[in-house]
């Protein structure tokens, strides 16, 4: 097949499905295993200096934030990241922790752009961006999930997306039109938020997906953060909604408001004076260090960061939440 | 005439929600098509299916979303799904408008949400694409909402994110995006533009209405290249005394865009 055009974008993580297919059938136990554990330890057994790693779903909405905040405290560095955020990429980038970046949108959406992103990319600090669209990077993972190495898509063509991706154009060779192939993309680590798990990892989320399922098919280690663990009999109950099974699943952590400041649909709201806080404050380097020293390394772990924000204040945000109805 | 009474983002948000169409599916980018696609389903598309690319479609749109994946954008929704549902919908044909921002935009209607400057050293570095490509590629017609100055219409754009023409007639075919898919409108603080994009035509942008209170050579300056100006060129409607008070009272109490 001849390749018409090729994206200049550093490959990242060249995706080796062979070896994924390996991987999975060595790394990933079939058994039913209890795999609970606290952030700490998490993110010290499965993050490591340099990993290509990802989060889902996105800063404000089910966003796994008690496991960014212990990835800063462990000062994971080198990281090479993929994707999309608002305020879990905001503080590994204000830490100094991001060196590459396949990324989609990173901003403040209501509140504009994200001036911490702006600091490391324009600093130097960002060595590599890649760009990819929304629907690309989900292909990406959808591939992964799909166990091929490419799929084709209708997006990037014609533009400086695909020149400064590392996507590829050619003919399709059944209808010969013009196709963009997206590559699998491998994460070595994921951290997803989930609304409820088992503590085997069975995982089931409310409202959008997001792309939780593609990326949780996407990695080689996945710590799954859970706003409640519930038993699995109750997983047994409702098994349609289970869209991450256990054995994709390395870790599960109980992580009650894991998404403050963010929003989890039917669970709690967003927290609107946090979030201001931090777009005041990360409008200066120096702002931006100390909303980490007041929320992030002010704190041991998760526990405390909630004692910190308080019940009154969380109880708050319940009343708050979107309600089925 | 100058009526003072509403600001130029207001009246621009009135003239992209006369645009959406009743019993159509629309994909709405973050901020201020939010505002037009609230404004146009509690005025003239009450029908209208919105679409929010991390999984939403079809929401009852009670409160200004604050973000395109919070529960607002699926809030008593008829789906909610996830992005390569609704992103692979759009492939398929089934999404027949994108409303969408940006920071940069040419005179085919190309977007820019990356970089200021050149790439690997920006001087500005933007949010990125996230959707923005996706749905000025895949939708049937789209529409930019833009503040209107030099030096967001320009020339060239310092970064080409969204496809909107390309460079001119049939180089959206070429480059293989889906057939028959193209930019429509682009709505301004100062005016209403569309293409020139009939048989023969140059597929660059034409002035096609001014807003009150704005002349053509105002538009004219404010833009860094050269805008195809018909003979006759209608005023747009200033905001009604309903939208006026929509827009304030139930769209966005808090001002978070008006």
């Amino acid at each position: 097949m001849e390749i018409l055009e090729s994206g200049i974008g550093e490959m990242i993580q060249p995706p080796d499905i062979e070896a994924f297919r390996e991987w999975n059938r060595t790394k990933k136990t079939r058994k039913l295993v209890d795999k609970r554990m606290t952030e700490q330890e998490a993110i010290s057994s499965f993050v490591y200096d340099g990993c290509y790693i990802g989060t889902e779903l996105y800063g404000t909405v089910r966003c796994p934030m008690s496991l960014s905040r212990e990835l800063v405290r462990q000062g994971k560095k080198d990281l090479r990241v993929c994707g999309q955020g608002v305020l879990e990429l905001d503080l590994w980038m204000t830490a100094g922790l991001v060196k590459k970046l396949d990324i989609t949108y990173i901003g403040l959406e209501v509140y504009g752009t994200s001036n911490a992103l702006r600091r490391a990319v324009e600093s130097g600090q960002i060595v590599s961006c890649v760009e990819w669209s929304n629907a690309s990077i989900s292909w990406r993972m959808k591939a992964t999930a799909m166990g091929v190495p490419f799929l084709p898509a209708r997006s990037m063509l014609g533009t400086d997306m695909l020149k400064y991706s590392a996507a590829k154009v050619v003919e399709d060779p059944f209808t010969g039109i013009k196709v963009c192939l997206i590559p699998a993309l491998i994460l070595d680590v994921a951290l997803i938020h989930v609304h409820r798990a088992d503590r085997y990892g069975n995982a089931q989320i409310e409202g959008i997906t997001g792309f939780g399922a593609e990326m949780a098919r996407a990695c080689k280690r996945l710590i799954i953060s859970a706003e409640e663990i519930v038993s699995t009999d109750e997983i047994r109950k409702y098994p349609d909604r289970t869209i991450i099974p256990y054995y994709l699943v390395d870790a599960v952590v109980h992580a009650p408001f894991g998404s403050h400041p963010g929003e989890m649909a039917y669970d709690y709201g967003r927290d609107e004076p946090v979030i201001r806080e931090w777009v005041e404050s990360s409008k200066t380097a120096e702002g931006a260090k100390a909303y980490l020293d007041k929320y992030v390394y002010g704190v041991a772990n998760h526990q405390e960061y909630m004692d910190l924000i308080g019940k009154e204040h969380l109880s708050q945000l319940v009343e708050e939440r979107e309600k089925r109805e | 005439m100058t009526d003072q009474s509403y600001s130029k983002t207001e009246l621009m948000i009135c003239v992209a929600a006369r645009l959406f169409q009743d019993g159509t599916t629309a994909f709405i980018g973050t901020g201020i098509p939010m505002l037009a696609a609230m404004l146009a389903t509690k005025t003239i598309a009450p029908s209208l299916v919105p679409v929010f690319e991390f999984g939403g479609l079809g929401a009852i749109m009670e409160d200004l979303p604050r973000a395109v994946g919070e529960a607002r954008t699926f809030h008593r929704g008829l789906v909610a799904a996830g992005i390569c549902e609704l992103m692979e919908t759009a492939q398929r044909g089934f999404i027949d408008y994108g409303f969408l921002g940006g920071a940069q935009i040419d005179p085919y209607g190309n977007l820019n949400s990356v970089t200021i400057g050149d790439h690997d050293h920006p001087k500005a570095r933007l949010p990125g694409s996230g959707g923005g490509n996706d749905v000025g590629s895949q939708c049937w017609m789209t529409v930019a909402i833009m503040q209107h100055d030099k030096r967001r219409f320009v020339p060239k754009l310092d970064f080409l994110t969204t496809p909107g023409y390309l460079t001119g007639p049939s180089a959206r075919e070429n480059a293989g995006l889906p057939a028959g898919t193209r930019p429509i409108n682009v709505v301004s603080t100062l005016a209403l533009m569309d293409y020139d994009d009939g048989p023969g035509g140059t597929y660059r942008m034409r002035l096609a209405a001014t807003h009150p209170g704005v002349s053509v050579q105002e538009v004219i300056d404010n833009t860094g290249f050269e805008l195809i100006i018909p003979e006759q060129v209608p005023i747009n409607d200033p905001p009604s005394d309903l939208e006026l008070r929509l827009l304030r009272e139930e769209i966005d109490p808090e001002r978070y865009y008006i």
